[in-house]
C-alpha cells in the first residue's frame, strides 16, 4: 500500500531551481533511501515533502491526499514523523518534554512514554536531563523517538548516521529494522552508502535535482558506474 | 539607610512594571524573532482605556479587570492582519511596522484622550503609607510589588507546567523544528503576541496611579524594557524577571544616589552584560 507519492516535483530556493521532476513512492513496510552527494537535494526532497519548501509545479500525495500549500504542522499531523540532519532537540526541554510536546492529545494509537522507554531504555534514564545535555547517539535516538511519538505512519530520516560512532549507527539501524517489520514506511535520506545498503529496499539516486538511478540494494552494489560517479564511495 | 531602603522598594516597584512588558517581548521575541516596538503603545492604551473606565464606574479594578480585554483584541487583530504577512520578509519588515504602529497609536491617544496628563486615582484600600523594614511604604507600590509577583509565578507555572507552555517554550527554541512536529506555531505567535498585550495593558493601568498618564509614556517604558531583555536574554521568562528588578533597581537607585550619572548607569549596566555574556543573563546560545 503506497503512503508517500511525489510525482514531478520540482522545487525552488527563491530563483534558482533546485529539484528538476523528481518522482518516487514509498509504500508501507518499506525502507526507500535517497543517495547522492552533498548538494544533490536530498535534503531538499525531505523539506518539500514536509511543506518547508513551496513546491512548484508537480504532486505530493499522502494516501491520495494532495498535500499542496499544507505548511508543516498539518503534513506532521497526518503522519509524518520527521527526523532532520541537524536532530533539531529542543535544548532547553527536558528529554521528557521533548517527546511528550510531539505526543497529539487524545490520538492514541502506538506509541506512549512507556513504549517508546521499552524500545529506548537510555532515554528513560536521561528523561530528566535538558535536551542540550545528550551525546549525539542520545540525540539522534531522542529526535528519532520523538517522531515516533506522533504515531506516524512515515518516518522521514535525514541522515540517522551522520557523525556517530559506528556501535550507535548498528543500534539505530536495528530500531529501524525492528520499526519497519511493523509496518512503518521509511524514506531515508543517506551519505553513507553501507548503511543504506544495510537497510533499503530500494535506492534513488539523485544528482544536480535529479534522480539518476533506481534500484534494489544488490543492482546498486553491482553498478561501479553509479557508484563512481554519484557517490562519494 | 532609610533612604536606601524605600528607593530598594521603589526600584522593585519600578521593576515590577518592567516585567510585565519585558515577560512579553521576550516572548514574542523568542518565539517569532520579532521586535514589538508597539509592546509601548499597549501599555499606553492600557493606561487611557484604564483612566476612562475609571471615570465611568468609579472603580480601579474594574479598570484593572477589563483595560486589557480591548487591547488583547487589538494585538489579535494585529497579529492576524499586519504581522502575519510579513513573517516571509526580514525582520526589518517587522520592525518597521510595529514602528509605524507606535505613530499611530500615540495620535489615536492624543486625539481621543488629549495631551493633556492625568492621573489614576488610587483605590481607597490602598491609599496611604504602611511602616516596612525600618521605613514608610506607599501602601500601593507594595501592592503593585504583591501583584507582579503572583503575575510572574502565575506565567511560570504556565509555561513550565501546562503542555501550551512546553510547546511555547519548544517554538522559542526551535521554532521550525516545533512546525515539524505538528505544533501551530503560528497560533502560538498569535496567542503570545495578544498575551503579550494584555500583559502590558495591565502594566498599563498598574503604572496611572505611580507614574502618571502622559503622551511619551510608551517610548519611556520601551526603552529601559529593551535593555531588560538584552540584559535579562532573550527568550527566557526568568531572563525578563532578573533583568526588570536589576534595570529597575539600578535606574531608580542611580537617579537618588548619583542624579548626575543616573541617565547612563543602566546603558552601562547594558554594555557590561553584553560584553561579557552576548546572549543576556538567562538566555540561551543560539546556533546561527
Amino acid at each position: 500500500m503506497t503512503v508517500l507519492e511525489l510525482d514531478n516535483v520540482n522545487a525552488f530556493y527563491g530563483e534558482s531551481h533546485v529539484l528538476h521532476g523528481v518522482s518516487f513512492a514509498v509504500a508501507r513496510g518499506e525502507v526507500v533511501c535517497l543517495l547522492g552527494r552533498n548538494g544533490a537535494g536530498k535534503t531538499t526532497t525531505l523539506l518539500t515533502i514536509m511543506g518547508y519548501l513551496r513546491p512548484g509545479p508537480g504532486r505530493i500525495s499522502y494516501g491520495g491526499r494532495d498535500l499542496a500549500g499544507m505548511p508543516p504542522y498539518a503534513v506532521a499531523r497526518l503522519g509524518f514523523g520527521f527526523v532532520p540532519q541537524e536532530r533539531g532537540i529542543f535544548p532547553s526541554l527536558t528529554v521528557r518534554e521533548n517527546l511528550t510536546v510531539a505526543a497529539r492529545r487524545g490520538a492514541g494509537g502506538r506509541w506512549t512514554l512507556a513504549e517508546i522507554h521499552r524500545l529506548f531504555p537510555r532515554l528513560q534514564e536521561r528523561e530528566a536531563n535538558l535536551g542540550f545535555q545528550l551525546s549525539g547517539g542520545e540525540q539522534q535516538m531522542l529526535s528519532i523517538a520523538r517522531a515516533l511519538m506522533l504515531n506516524p505512519t512515515l518516518l522521514l530520516l535525514d541522515e540517522p548516521s551522520e557523525g556517530l560512532a559506528p556501535m550507535i549507527v548498528d543500534e539505530i539501524i536495528a530500531i529501524l529494522r525492528h520499526l519497519r517489520q511493523e509496518g512503518l514506511a521509511i524514506l531515508l535520506v543517506e551519505q553513507n552508502m553501507h548503511t543504506a545498503l544495510d537497510l533499503a529496499d530500494r535506492h534513488h539516486v539523485l544528482s544536480k535535482g535529479e534522480i539518476c538511478f533506481v534500484g534494489s540494494s544488490a543492482e546498486l552494489e553491482g553498478n561501479e558506474d553509479v557508484k563512481k560517479l554519484y557517490l562519494a564511495v | 539607610m532609610e533612604l536606601l531602603t524605600s528607593q530598594l522598594l521603589n526600584g522593585i516597584a519600578y521593576g515590577t512594571l518592567l516585567f510585565l512588558l519585558a515577560a512579553g517581548l521576550s516572548l514574542i521575541f523568542g518565539l517569532m524573532n520579532v521586535v514589538s516596538l508597539a509592546h509601548g503603545s499597549f501599555f499606553m492604551l492600557g493606561a487611557v482605556i484604564g483612566f476612562t473606565i475609571v471615570k465611568l464606574t468609579g472603580s480601579y479594578w474594574l479598570a484593572l479587570l477589563l483595560a486589557p480585554l480591548p487591547v488583547v483584541a487589538l494585538g489579535v487583530a494585529m497579529e492576524l492582519l499586519f504581522m502575519r504577512r510579513l513573517y516571509a520578509r526580514g525582520h526589518l519588515d517587522q520592525v518597521l511596522l510595529t514602528f509605524g504602529f507606535t505613530f499611530v497609536f500615540a495620535d489615536l491617544v492624543k486625539w481621543i484622550w488629549g495631551a493633556d496628563i492625568k492621573s489614576l486615582q488610587i483605590p481607597a484600600s490602598l491609599q496611604g503609607m504602611v511602616g516596612l523594614l525600618g521605613t514608610v511604604f506607599p501602601v500601593y507600590r507594595l501592592f503593585l510589588i504583591g501583584f507582579g509577583v503572583v503575575l510572574a509565578i502565575a506565567m511560570w507555572i504556565f509555561l513550565e507546567r501546562t503542555r501550551i507552555g512546553t510547546m511555547i517554550r519548544a517554538g522559542v527554541d526551535d521554532s521550525a523544528m516545533a512546525n515539524g512536529l505538528g505544533i501551530n506555531v503560528s497560533l502560538l505567535f498569535t496567542s503570545i503576541f495578544a498575551l503579550g498585550a494584555g500583559l502590558a495593558a495591565v502594566a498599563g493601568v498598574a503604572a496611572g496611579p505611580m507614574v502618571g498618564i502622559y503622551a511619551g509614556m510608551d517610548v519611556d517604558i520601551m526603552v529601559p524594557a529593551f535593555i531588560v531583555i538584552v540584559v535579562g536574554g532573550m527568550g527566557s521568562l526568568r531572563g525578563a524577571f532578573v533583568g526588570s528588578m536589576l534595570i529597575g533597581i539600578v535606574d531608580t537607585m542611580g537617579k537618588s544616589l548619583f542624579p548626575d550619572a543616573a541617565l547612563f548607569l543602566i546603558y552601562l549596566l547594558m554594555v557590561v552584560v553584553l560584553l561579557s555574556r552576548p546572549q543576556g543573563l538567562f538566555g540561551l546560545q543560539r546556533a546561527g
